[in-house]
């Protein structure tokens, strides 16, 4: 195999990887949308939250790492049921945007409450993994980027037979279709909205914790919210598949702009390159690649 | 009966002076209904009438401005419509209002959805309990989906079956809450000849076989005075009249009601 072929391998394997990185945090969105029609502005400033309070324990605490996932598990959980009480839930009824502006609220509370309690350093999170390459055939990989892809995998299938099959998801589909409905068959409706608010803290905690130990802990790791956007756009904002499938084509475009425009540019072509691609999409499919085409009835 | 002296027992569904304006229009005025248990009770009026209003503040979806609703002897007037689910009350919708993303067969479970005891933590940490409710609820669901001839198409996501089918899927939601009282806004709308008869026939079944309490909407004169045991007729948010199929036909203010004056 020439070098060529061995760089583009390598291009697309990475891409992929991060990709599925992507989708982790990209799910969030789709959590949050299928259940309550809203698009949650603040799901990377929870990655970040998550990630910057699990560095903190355990860099400033001394806690050992699992500890310090859990507190914060235990943290996200309570603080989502709050939030879903005392912000969203009065909000029901009222214009979405109310919701959207909620949450961009939220995002810039979160960018400013992470280094007022504890720095604004830049820490890692260290997960116990070895630093040498994983090298398979012709692909060379950090595990790292393993390590991420496959947490993501996992709890990406978990949450796709959770929509699918379990009674739990499926009333949520229920409720995400229609409200009112939902409520003629007694279905509360509430409950549900705190269980994908719920949900999403908790897909965000494993965002941050992969993206945290990809990437280094600080007000940074917010920007991922943005990042992810295209993903989300790409593939639907309702559908999970299309979280995956939209995250690897970010990941392995990003990559291969980085690999063949960067050089003739000087570089940062890979951060402008998932937007430009978004905006194709956008004009011919407008609910992305597998949203559901919402046709109105006249 | 023990307690035969005192009626009320026997009474599924009370509507006293029920009120609703939107916006100084007034939509239904001061309406009464009483609805005896297990008969088939239908309401008809002209179009804008009330009769949709009506059926929405008896489920619960607005909220009356006067007058009080019992179902039983229970007074439900400020209960939202999933507690009043809860109590036994299920309905269908005008425009069908399935869960289209979802198969028949989820459609279905989620109107087993007010019997489901297991919560919802219970369901993500006791399989077991829960996975022997989910089989005794199927099986009630499966039930339905034989009772409805649906059998062939518990796989297929509602959104893409014929609309005489959804209006079908649509009841047998309904009948899965296992509801004391059935709401059906305009069962046979929009439906052909043939349809119609066999919607004709589960309503009737459904009555006959479950003893079902079920008020309708339906502007089929023909479908109505053949299944209704009683009709209630407003006009301009008002009740008109009220009695046996015979006893409507023949009053005069409905007739006016319906061909307007001058006739």
């Amino acid at each position: 195999m020439d070098g060529e072929t061995q760089f583009l391998i390598e291009l697309v394997t990475n891409g992929m990887l991060t990709g599925m990185m992507y989708a982790l945090v990209a799910v969030g969105f789709v959590l949050i949308y299928k259940s309550t029609d809203a698009i949650n502005f603040a799901q990377g400033e929870f990655c970040m939250i998550a990630a910057i309070f699990i560095a903190s324990f355990v860099f400033l605490y001394g806690f050992p790492l699992w500890l310090s996932i859990i507190v914060v598990l235990v943290l996200m959980i309570l603080f989502n049921v709050a939030l879903e009480r005392v912000v969203l839930r009065p909000m029901i009824g009222r214009p979405v945007v109310a919701i959207i502006m909620a949450t961009i609220g939220l995002a810039l509370m979160f960018r400013g409450l992470g280094p007022l309690l504890f720095g604004a350093e830049t820490r890692p999170i260290n997960l116990p993994i070895p630093d040498l390459p994983i090298i398979w055939g012709p692909l060379f990989m950090s595990p790292i980027d393993v390590l991420g892809a496959a947490i993501s995998v996992i709890f990406l299938a978990g949450f796709g037979w959770f929509f699918l099959k379990s009674r739990i998801g499926v009333a949520m589909r229920a409720v995400a279709d229609s409200h009112q409905v939902s409520m003629a068959m007694g279905i509360n409706v509430e409950r549900y909205f705190v269980i994908a608010w719920v949900l999403a803290g908790v897909v965000a905690l494993l965002g941050g914790i992969v993206w945290g130990n990809a990437i280094g802990v600080d007000t940074q790791l917010a920007a991922l919210g943005l990042k992810v956007f295209p993903v989300v756009i790409l593939g639907g904002l309702d559908s999970i598949i299309g979280v995956v499938v939209g995250g690897i084509i970010v990941g392995v475009v990003e990559a291969l702009a980085a690999g063949y425009l960067d050089p003739y540019v000087g570089g940062g072509t890979k951060d402008f390159t998932p937007y430009v691609l978004m905006i194709l999409v956008l004009m011919v499919r407008p609910y992305g690649i597998f949203g559901k085409p919402i046709i109105e009835r006249i | 009966m023990s307690d035969g002296a005192n009626g009320s027992a026997e009474i599924a569904l009370r509507v006293e002076n029920l009120s609703k304006n939107f916006g100084g229009v007034k939509a239904v005025g001061d309406v009464s209904v009483t609805v005896p248990k297990g008969l088939i009770y239908a309401i008809i009026g002209p179009n804008g009438a009330g009769k949709t209003t009506l059926l929405n503040m008896i489920s619960g979806f607005y909220a009356p401005d006067q007058g009080s609703i019992h179902l039983g002897n229970e007074d439900i007037t400020r209960l939202n419509p999933a507690n009043r689910a809860t109590k036994g009350i299920a309905r269908t919708f005008q425009n069908i209002a399935l869960f289209n993303g979802l198969t028949v067969l989820d459609n279905l479970m989620m109107g087993r959805h007010v019997h489901m005891k297991a919560g919802v933590l219970a369901s993500f940490l006791y399989w077991g309990k829960a996975q022997r409710e989910e089989v005794e609820h199927r099986r009630r669901v499966e039930e339905i989906i034989d009772f409805l001839k649906l059998s062939d198409l518990r796989r297929e996501p509602t959104g893409a079956l014929a609309y005489g089918l959804r209006k079908r899927v649509e009841l047998g939601r309904a009948l899965a809450v296992e509801p004391s009282l059935l709401l059906l806004d305009e069962p046979m709308a929009g439906m052909n000849q043939e349809e119609k008869e066999d919607m004709v026939r589960y309503v009737l079944d459904v009555n006959g076989e479950f003893g079902t309490t079920i008020v309708l909407i339906e502007h089929d004169m023909g479908v109505i005075m053949d299944i209704s045991d009683r009709i209630a007729v407003l006009d301009q948010g008002s009740k008109i009249a009220d009695g046996t199929p015979d006893e409507v036909r023949n009053n005069p203010q409905v007739i006016e009601a319906y061909l307007g004056s001058g006739h």
